[in-house]
């Protein structure tokens, strides 16, 4: 603080303050911890409020637990979530290595330019997009049946194969930007080495270039993941209310049911799953919270 | 010799398999901008047309959420943008075991899922008065798009030289004219860029912003309820002109950068 | 005359740590002072004192018999050269030197004919123009005195701006420095670790080590008295033999050392008995055969370790009782005697070319 002020002087130093106590306190800290608040309060009247019913108590959460749907919903985000991320490691891995490694600078800008460009487009309209190729009576249902490769359209908007679908797509560049950026800095010395003394392929990937890339994979699992599983916007297009998402339940607890003590409990929930999520990968990986965020 | 030749044209059919899936999906939508069909699709192909472009300019509510978009996004880059820039000189003087606690809290919204960023903006503003609207979308936005100001802005400020402020500030500089004519100017690329990703970051945001909105509307969220109630091959259009755009941005900067690289190596 | 400063007292904490320790001094107006010591002494940190970067922990800073406690970098009327320069990049060569007026609000015509006066001065006419990033190591190092200049400070505090440069061009600078202090008769306050450039620079010189100031005085007393054994030894070559006080006798005292008797001049308060350390140079010890006899002076039995010709020289390491290793600096002046390694000699001088510090309690 000393130091700020030594070089800012008293002006400045206090517009630094403000602006950072402000954002810190009271865009993230007070309204996080007030979400948590309101998670263990009863959901009363305007009255009621400060009555002798405004008591914490654990009846929202008990609403998970006994509402079998829900927790089938809960349950579904986080294997849909985990295999959403699994599926998008498996299809960026091979395009960060052979953007860091297997190419020449101009080449490897040039694909990095088209890997951008569709992601300056929205998220919703990225999965509109999609939303117009899975349709029933959409492109890909008639070029299948055409090529004979089935009988009848098929509803790929009716299961969650439609949403995870639309996920992986959404979230490629969150997965391959630090998988790219970890390979980058590996020497290329390193896998001319392996080669060199007959590593095959597959022990190359496995033996050099994964290992140090970890930390970028790490990032993007967790990046992926928290997005998949909070995500409202992919399932609100591509799924049905066959196969609601857990952040729908949570939009209805706030605008249909009415419930906002009911939906920070789910919100909450939510959170505590990505929470746990990052730190497992991070143990896992072994990297800290500043490699993170790059 | 044989392996890699075969290992080349593997990688070949992969980067083909993946640009595809990357733009095909696009490039239907924008096929189906020009499809006579009522229903956005290239199947069948009901003959070739530019009303829906038409029926896109004609759209009053699509216009009235496109501003409500651009009011946002400004909205957002005038808070957040000084407060990515506030955070990363505090956090760039700051050398405790604190700096990590700190770090660690601005970069909590970058991992927190965007719907729990609107709720917990939503229900801490409301005893305040400030309800679902623009104000409040502002607020839950630059919560988390100030982050990536702060990192972009920080990077920089890691490359910069203190002591040219302390220079300045022992030439008789005050710290004020320090910051705006030493350290300011430097940072500035930086900072333009970071207003750049707060409009892009803004304008696209959905999942935060449904929740805080209250009764405006802004183009994602216009966008999406279209989809879901009553599509129109208009949003196809809108969709077309948005990548457009985005094409034309991309390149225009890859020429400049080129440019600029070039006349470098010069 | 412009102003001087005095320093009472001055220490400086980080944490636990002490980077300065109790610094007494009086800087002349119109001085060139320089502080002299190994890397991480302290001196950076003394400076920035002087500057207003921080305010020492205790003790007090004056500039011109002003207390300067709580008055910024900006309020002070000194400018500072850094160990990197510190232009600013952003900036043409002509806007660094101005920038000290910009601030003070001088019009921009007369900021540029300002300017244009102080590149005269510095030999870089008309260069106004360029950008920072097309000058030379030597001419960054010009404008950086030049910014510093522009603002007509009362001392100009310099931190190793030359150690950036190669030698030929250092060597210009020192004079180019020398005198463009005569030339303005600001106080120059100006930080090095190279003896050579502190010895031939300064009026004074202030030798430091962990944060104390050691001895303070012109360049030949340092080299000739040093005060503490510290300063014997970072100043110059010295030969270092330890031993007990034997015979106090007013100024000169007798070393009892494991070579035997070793006379010099006394350098401290030494009583009999007490452990202390006999310097001597080596361009002050003289060969001579083992055979012949002591005479007054210094005698010292020795076995030649190896030798290296050097045309204006002849290095010689010898070592003696009690496996202490001398080295020997003959001027090749008058007949080089032969002396192949293994030969038994005699070093010899004249006790009052030695001084008998008390012996460092680390050492
Ligand atoms: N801001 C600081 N915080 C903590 N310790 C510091 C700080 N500044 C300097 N030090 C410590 O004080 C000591 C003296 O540092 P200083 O920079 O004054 O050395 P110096 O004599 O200028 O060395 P050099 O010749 O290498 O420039 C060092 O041990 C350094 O680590
Ligand atoms: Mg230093």
């Amino acid at each position: 603080m000393t130091a700020l002020y030594r070089r800012y002087g008293p002006g400045l130093t206090g517009l630094i303050l403000a602006l950072t106590g402000f954002w810190i306190i009271f865009l993230v800290t007070l309204p996080q911890l007030d979400m948590v608040d309101y998670s263990f309060r009863p959901n009363l009247s305007m009255s009621e409020r400060g009555g002798p019913n405004d008591v914490y108590t654990l009846q929202n959460y008990a609403t998970l637990a006994d509402n079998a749907i829900h927790r089938a919903i809960f349950l579904k985000t986080i294997w849909a979530s985990a295999l959403v991320t699994l599926t998008t490691l498996i299809v960026c891995y091979p395009i960060a290595y052979h953007l860091a490694q297997g190419t020449t600078r101009r080449q490897a800008a040039l694909l990095m330019l088209l890997l951008l460009i569709p992601f300056w487009i929205n998220e919703i309209l990225r999965t509109f997009a999609w939303w117009i190729l899975l349709a029933y009576a959409g492109p890909l249902n008639n070029m299948l049946v055409a090529l004979g490769l089935i009988e009848r359209p098929i509803r790929f908007l009716s299961g969650d194969g439609g949403v995870i679908v639309g996920m992986v797509y959404a979230y490629i560049l969150f997965m391959v930007m630090p998988i790219y950026n970890a390979i980058e800095s590996l020497d290329r010395n390193q896998i001319e080495a392996a080669r060199d003394l007959g590593a095959s392929p597959w022990r190359i990937h496995w033996r050099v270039v994964i290992p140090h890339a970890k930390p970028g994979i790490a990032v993007g699992c967790i990046m992926t993941f928290m997005l998949a599983a909070g995500s409202y916007a992919v399932p609100a297009l591509l799924g049905s209310p066959g196969s609601r998402w857990f952040t729908q339940i949570i939009y209805s607890w706030f605008f249909e049911g009415g419930n906002w003590n009911q939906g920070s409990a789910y919100a909450f929930i939510l959170l505590l799953l990505c929470i746990g999520f990052i730190f497992g990968v991070m143990r896992l990986a072994r990297i800290g919270l500043a490699d993170i965020a790059k | 010799m044989i392996d890699d030749r075969f290992a080349r044209l593997l990688t070949r059919a992969y980067l083909g398999l993946f640009f595809a899936y990357l733009f095909l999906p696009l490039a239907v939508m924008g096929a189906a901008t020009f499809n006579e069909s009522r229903f956005p699709t290239v199947t069948p192909w009901t003959g070739t047309t530019l009303k829906w472009f038409a029926a896109l300019w004609a759209d009053g509510q699509m216009w009235n959420a496109l501003g409500t978009s651009f009011a946002v996004a400004l909205g957002v880059i005038c808070l957040a943008v000084p407060i990515g820039v506030a955070a990363a000189l505090f956090l760039s003087d700051l050398h405790s075991r604190a700096r990590s606690l700190v770090y660690g809290i601005m970069v909590s919204p970058l991992l927190t899922p965007g719907v729990i960023i609107g709720i917990s903006t939503l229900i801490f503003w409301r005893p305040y008065g400030v309800t679902g609207g623009i104000l409040l979308t502002v607020l839950a936005q630059a919560s988390f798009i100030a982050a990536y100001v702060m990192l972009l802005v920080l990077a920089r400020l890691q490359r910069f030289d203190r002591t040219l402020e302390e220079a300045a500030l022992d030439l008789g500089a005050t710290p004020m004219q320090a910051f705006r004519r030493v350290t300011l100017p430097f940072l500035m690329p930086a900072i333009l860029a970071a207003c750049l990703i707060a409009f892009l970051q803004s304008f696209e945001n959905y999942n935060t912003t449904v929740f805080v909105r209250g009764f405006d509307t802004t183009l994602t969220v216009y966008i999406a309820s279209k989809v879901r109630t009553g599509v129109t091959p208009a949003l196809n259009a809108l969709g077309l002109i948005l990548i457009a755009l985005t094409i034309i941005g991309a390149v225009t900067h890859e020429l400049l950068r080129r440019r600029a690289a070039g006349r470098k190596a010069a | 005359m412009s102003q001087g400063v005095e320093l009472r007292g001055v220490t400086m904490r980080f944490g636990d740590f002490a980077a300065v320790k109790g610094v007494e001094l009086d800087i002349e107006g119109g001085e060139f002072f320089s502080f002299l010591g190994p890397s991480g002494c302290g001196k950076t940190t003394l400076l920035r004192l002087i500057a207003g970067f921080n305010d020492p922990t205790e003790g007090q800073v004056l500039i011109g018999g002003k207390d300067m406690r709580g008055i910024g970098p900006n309020g002070r009327p000194t400018a500072m050269i850094f160990q990197n320069l510190a232009l600013f990049p952003l900036m043409k060569v002509w806007e660094n030197i101005a920038f000290g007026l910009e601030v003070r609000g001088v019009s921009k015509a007369e900021r540029r004919k300002r300017a244009e006066a102080l590149l005269e001065l510095i030999a870089l006419p008309g260069q106004g123009d360029k950008q920072v990033s097309e000058l030379s190591g030597g001419q960054k190092q010009r404008v950086a005195i030049a910014r510093a200049l522009a603002v007509e400070p009362q001392v100009l505090l310099l931190d190793e701006p030359l150690s950036a440069l190669d030698l030929k061009l250092r060597q210009h600078m020192r004079q180019e420095l020398r005198e463009i202090q005569r030339r303005t008769g600001v106080t120059f306050i100006y930080i090095t670790h190279d003896q050579g450039e502190a010895l031939t620079m300064s009026d004074r010189v202030g030798v430091m080590s962990a944060g104390r100031l050691q001895q303070v005085a012109d360049p030949q007393t340092i080299y000739e008295q040093p005060a503490t054994p510290f300063v014997a030894g970072f100043v110059g070559e010295n030969n270092r033999l330890l031993g007990r006080i034997g015979r106090v006798e007013g100024g000169a005292a007798v070393l009892d050392s494991a070579i035997g008797p070793l006379r010099g001049r006394l350098g401290g308060d030494l009583a009999v008995g007490a452990p202390a350390a006999l310097f001597v140079r080596p361009e002050r010890l003289g060969v001579q055969p083992a055979s012949g006899t002591p005479g007054q002076g210094g005698h010292i039995p020795a076995t030649i370790v190896s030798r290296a010709y050097e045309g204006a020289f002849l290095h010689l390491t010898a070592e003696a009782a009690g496996g202490t290793v001398l080295t020997v600096h003959l001027a090749n002046s008058a007949g080089l005697p032969d002396l192949q390694p293994g030969a038994a000699v005699a070093l010899i001088y004249r006790p009052e070319d030695a001084i008998i510090l008390p012996a460092e309690a680390a050492a």
